[in-house]
């Protein structure tokens, strides 16, 4: 709050820019990304041990199936969704400052994007080569 | 960034010891958050001894005593003295609850007192609630409608309608619950609290109000409703024994629902 701001009313305060009509979304995506993260990731435990100790060629073939490909993607793109909606939840309770928060927000939107596009890329590299 | 230490000129010091009054056989020992505008001090915690037998049962007696019997300066707010006005909030014991319904009996060892955490202190005891307020205004806490009120009779409700405010209605808006959520010690700027959004469920649920809409609109917003993470601090410590984390939770329910 500015200086010149500092005679405003605690009411004008409180109503401050108004509601965002918006959240419902935000809440709603990280609990279904949650939800569907479940059964991917006892997916991707249960596929990574029985990998375990197998040769290249092997792993490469695991991959190759369409089901094992499909299970990755959808868990490495609800992973980082997932990941990208609680960190900006972190980002929102934590650092007050406006400007420190835009920046923190446009570094893990950012990253996070990234993330997930390149490693959807690298299992459709191999599943498609 | 949240402020995870007390600033310099807030650290609170060692205060003064009162000793306990002659030929006291049951004594009970508070410590008390004090501190003055008036002068430039820190906080300190000043240690008085009471005795048991010449007090009543409740944290609030032996304050009135204390300040009847040692100490005229100690401050804090009190009214009714039976839990229905809501003045006496404080941190007893590590807990935010009012004076006037805890037991001294309940804690053990050497009774610690604070005011409500993370509000502006006005002195001792007492915090500055005027944003906490101004907030309880915001969201307009009476009934809102377009029909006229029927001439010369109540307006009706059910009786199926009348019970989905029961766990609401009874809060007495101490604050207890709102100054015990870290998301409000961080964000009270902009995040309404569990006290506040409990009242604005209570309207929200009143089958006579006619604004629901509005008043769901006006809370759909990342900091004033979606800042509650569900730690229930504030249904633990409310002295009532209300949930606000419920009331939140159908708040967001109702959110969903209307998508």
């Amino acid at each position: 709050m500015s200086d010149q701001k500092s005679m405003q009313t605690s009411l004008g305060k409180v109503r401050g820019l108004g509601s965002a009509r918006k959240g419902v979304s935000h809440w709603w995506m990280q609990r279904l990304s949650a939800m569907g993260m479940i059964p991917l990731v006892i997916y991707m435990v249960i596929a990574l041990v029985t990998v375990i100790g197998d040769d290249y060629t092997n792993a490469v073939a695991w991959l190759q199936s369409p089901l094992n490909a499909t299970a990755m993607l959808l868990l490495f793109g609800a992973g980082f969704y997932h990941a990208s909606l609680g960190l900006q939840v972190i980002i929102e309770d934590y650092v007050s400052n406006e400007s420190r928060r835009l920046m923190a927000m446009v570094v893990v939107k950012l990253s996070m994007t990234g993330l997930a596009a390149l490693s959807m890329f690298s299992v459709l590299s191999i599943a498609l080569a | 960034m949240a402020e995870f230490s007390l600033p310099q000129n807030s650290k609170v010091q060692k205060g003064k010891i009162h000793p306990k009054p002659e030929g006291a056989v049951r004594t009970k020992t508070f410590n008390i958050y004090r501190w003055s505008p008036d002068d430039s001090e820190n906080p300190r915690m000043d240690s008085y001894t009471v005795n048991l037998d010449d007090c009543g049962p409740m944290v609030l007696d032996a304050l009135i005593k204390i300040k009847g019997d040692t100490d005229s300066s100690l401050t804090f707010r009190r009214s009714c003295r039976e839990g229905i006005c809501g003045s006496c909030s404080m941190n007893i014991d590590g807990t935010n609850t009012l004076a006037c319904l805890k037991s001294i009996d309940d804690v053990k060892g050497d009774v610690d007192i604070y005011p409500l955490p993370h509000m502006p202190v006005v002195k001792d005891l007492v915090p500055d609630l005027s944003h906490a307020y101004a907030q309880l205004a915001s969201i307009e806490p009476w009934i809102k409608t377009d029909t006229t009120a029927p001439e010369g009779e109540e307006r009706l409700q059910s009786v199926e309608d009348r019970e989905k405010m029961d766990g609401l209605w009874e809060c007495v808006l101490c604050f207890s619950c709102s100054t015990s959520c870290p998301s409000y010690w961080w964000n009270g700027d902009r995040y309404l609290g569990p006290a506040v959004l409990l009242q604005a469920y209570r309207w929200i649920a009143d089958s006579r109000d006619e604004y629901t809409g509005e008043r769901l609109d006006a809370l759909e917003d990342p900091f004033r409703l979606y800042r509650c993470h569900t730690i229930m601090n504030c249904t633990q410590t409310c002295p009532k024994g209300l949930n606000p984390g419920k009331a939140i939770a159908e708040i967001k329910k109702l959110q969903l629902e209307r998508q």
